[in-house]
């Protein structure tokens, strides 16, 4: 059966068992959307900007363990995509977007809306193509999606000219792809495996920090039975909250600028360390060098190769993937038949209790001023922590992050690694559509929010029952507090003037806004916002314009040089 | 330190703008680089001549076998290889720089490929520090353009890069 180049993508879609794709359509991508029209398997978002296309289908795969699809248009459609391509990047999201390409006698001649697409996203793709015949569709769709899911994950971009796109040829969807250069790892080494165990076994002061490669490999289960075996204290990175449940007694917090003082001294002052999935970035371990002036054996679970001893040296590396690799570390602890040194634990465990003891994450709530960290302890009772919460970048990203305390893996939905603003909002559209009963919070800023508040139309268009808890304190509030600390406190550019009244906007768009001004009024506010079940409510809390995160490791610093709220 | 990386990549379009941008993006150094199809010509085989420390070059190896199509990788440095670059300077040769000339090509194993009534071009091949001992050996003045390929490199007895 002979099909267009643009029906072959859509069928691909559908073999996929892609339920969304989320797009903005453009001249090159009409034979696509005429393709897409004549089906009802895979259905159609359409958003109001391409970024945003991108970050829901980010939000729909960080939430689920499916590929996220995206479809937009040439030139401008894939510049605008680019962000949300580079966001996915950089925290190892599953992603497949379609580009319609100018038709390939045009390429290279500037033609209207041309862009060398696979080129401006080399460096941001984990890998593109530029498919120049239709009978190279099917087998280049399935090479995305296999690339996008297996090994690391990462999006792939897939840019079909328009005259491919409309080129007629037999279809076959091949059942499986090998690509000969690309071989992921699946597990480690036995050898260092026992080697791993045994150094684990024989700590005084062991430490387990993860990061998002616990939430992407679903290896929550396997990581909580080896700390639990191990009776080591866990900490999550920013990306890996939720990997390992946050109420429980041996989890010590997030890590990092923004971490507890117990996650941040344990990471320091351990004397073996075991990393799982997580990337020693800068954000989390601050100065490598003052990091490294503790001697520690460091243990170093990831699938990437190249993640390993990037920034620090690692002493085993297990290259692998995190639930396979765990699955065989929990055995070979198991079959050495040793114990966990329980008296060196204990004072290890005294010393965190005195760490914990600081309550580095208190902070003075207030009966005349909303405080930010409030408004997301709320949150976190009233949702009784089982609520998808995205959000944008910022100070409230850090507070979201520091006080809603996520027990499962794929609730909390963030831009770690590339600092997104403008992430939050098309990210929770990807996650509610994703699960369409669930409640779905987006906490964000009011610097953030604008950077794609022209989402709140999609929602509207798609029944999105999104609630925007928007942390509104007139200022582009980390910015404010760097300037504060580092910049002899002049407020360069940071106060966010001329804000709109968001309740009438949201209404405009809609849907239900709120204004809270009192701390008296968050919690009924959230109430009354969470019963809404079946509305998108925006909720615009004015909090405390001089709120800072604290603690807080200053860029450059050494994880034990970190500031806490008492200290100033 | 100086290491020779040679890998086998798939040959096409966009293959080694990937190579390029990585070093870019990531800020290693290129000295050289070549590449052109092999026997199999579904491979390209490409030559970088680098520098950076242990770590650097641990990193630049590990990133290269991460792109996508790239088949495999070697460092060269780190056993037996022979390398090898093409050199073709184009001198003035007038009077008595012309027997001078032709001498110098000889001693260097060079040859002289192109005759004009005032200038040669000779062809020389070696490593790259004998063809830069060649350049010095002459009179600098005499050089009128030079064109170099840059290292090749392939590894001694059983050291072999292959799919």
């Amino acid at each position: 059966m002979e099909l267009t180049g643009a029906e072959i993508a859509i069928r691909c879609l559908q073999e996929e068992g892609t339920e969304y794709v989320f797009g903005y359509p453009g001249g090159a991508v009409l034979f696509i959307y005429d393709a897409l029209f004549n089906q009802d398997k895979v259905k159609h978002i359409l958003v109001r900007h391409e970024q945003a296309a991108i970050h829901a289908a980010d939000g729909y795969a960080r939430s689920t363990d499916k590929v996220g699809v995206a479809l937009v248009t040439s030139g401008p459609g894939v510049t605008n995509a680019v962000t949300g391509i580079a966001t996915a990047y950089m925290d190892s999201i599953p992603m497949v977007v379609i580009s319609g390409q100018v038709p390939t006698n045009y390429i290279g001649e500037d033609a209207f809306q041309e862009v060398d697409a696979v080129g401006i996203t080399r460096p941001c793709v984990k890998h593109n193509f530029l498919v120049k015949d239709a009978r190279d569709i099917a087998v280049t769709m399935k090479k995305a999606f296999y690339l996008a899911k297996s090994g690391r994950p990462g999006p792939v971009l897939v840019d079909i000219p328009k005259d491919v796109s409309n080129q007629k040829v037999t279809f076959e969807y091949p059942a499986s792809v090998s690509i000969r250069s690309y071989n992921p790892a699946t597990t480690a080494e036995p050898a260092q495996i026992l080697e791993a165990a045994k150094l684990l076994l024989n700590a005084k002061r062991p430490m387990i920090y993860a990061g998002g490669g616990v939430v992407l490999s679903d290896a929550s289960k396997q990581l909580t039975e080896l700390v639990r075996l191990l009776g080591a204290p866990c900490t999550n990175t920013l990306m890996g909250l939720g990997g390992y449940p946050a109420n429980d007694k041996q989890f010590v917090g997030m890590l990092g600028m923004h971490g507890t003082l117990e996650a941040n001294m344990g990471m320091q002052n351990c004397d073996v360390l075991l990393a799982v999935g997580a990337r020693f970035d800068d954000r989390v371990i601050g100065n490598v060098a003052h990091f490294g002036e503790v001697p520690r054996k460091i243990i170093h679970i990831d699938i990437d190769p190249a993640s390993i001893s990037k920034r620090v040296k690692v002493d085993v590396p297990l290259v692998g993937d995190v639930a396979h690799v765990l699955a065989d570390l929990l055995t070979a602890v198991r079959s050495t038949q040793q114990k966990p040194d329980a008296e060196a634990l204990a004072v290890w465990w005294k010393q965190i209790a005195e760490w914990r003891s600081r309550t580095s994450l208190v902070y003075k709530n207030s009966s005349e001023v909303i405080k930010p960290q409030f408004v997301i302890e709320k949150l976190y009772e009233i949702t009784h922590g089982e609520a998808f919460v995205t959000s944008d970048v910022g100070q409230h990203q850090m507070w979201a992050a520091q006080y809603y305390k996520f027990n499962q893996p794929r609730r909390w939905i963030n831009s770690g690694g590339l600092g997104t603003m403008g992430f939050g909002l098309p990210a929770a559209m990807g996650v509610q559509l994703a699960h369409p009963g669930a409640t779905v919070a987006c906490v964000t800023g009011e610097g953030s929010i604008q950077m794609n508040i022209q989402e709140l139309s999609t929602c509207k268009q798609f029944h999105l029952p999104i609630k925007v808890i928007a942390l509104n304190n007139r200022y582009l509030g980390m910015v404010r507090q760097w300037q504060e600390f580092f910049h002899g406190n002049r407020h360069s550019e940071s106060y966010m003037d001329a804000l709109p009244d968001f309740v009438k906007l949201a209404e405009a768009y809609g849907h239900v806004g709120i204004r809270i001004d009192s701390p008296s009024d968050v919690e009924g506010a959230l109430k009354e916002a969470f019963a809404r079940k079946n509305e998108l409510v925006f909720m615009d809390f004015r909090t405390d314009p001089t709120e800072n995160v604290f603690p807080m490791v200053p860029g450059g610093k050494g994880l034990s040089e970190i500031i806490l709220a008492e200290d100033l | 330190m100086r290491h020779i990386i040679s890998l086998l990549m798939e040959n096409e379009a966009g293959a080694l703008s990937r190579v390029a941008g990585l070093f870019s993006a990531r800020g290693y150094n290129i000295e050289s680089l070549t590449v052109a199809a092999t026997e199999d010509p579904t491979l390209s085989r490409m030559t970088i001549v680098t520098r950076g420390s242990d770590a650097v070059i641990e990193q630049i190896n590990k990133q290269l076998n991460k792109l996508i199509d790239v088949v495999s990788v070697m460092d060269l440095s780190d056993g037996d290889h022979i390398e090898r670059e093409l050199m073709v300077v184009k001198v003035r040769a007038v009077g008595s720089d012309r027997e001078e000339l032709k001498r110098m090509a000889d001693i260097f194993r060079g040859r002289i490929i192109d005759v004009s009534d005032t200038s040669y071009i000779i062809e020389l091949t070696g490593t790259g520090s004998k063809l830069d001992s060649f350049l010095h050996a002459i009179d600098r003045e005499l050089i009128l353009e030079t064109v170099r390929t840059g290292a090749s490199g392939i590894g001694r007895g059983d050291r072999i890069l292959k799919l």
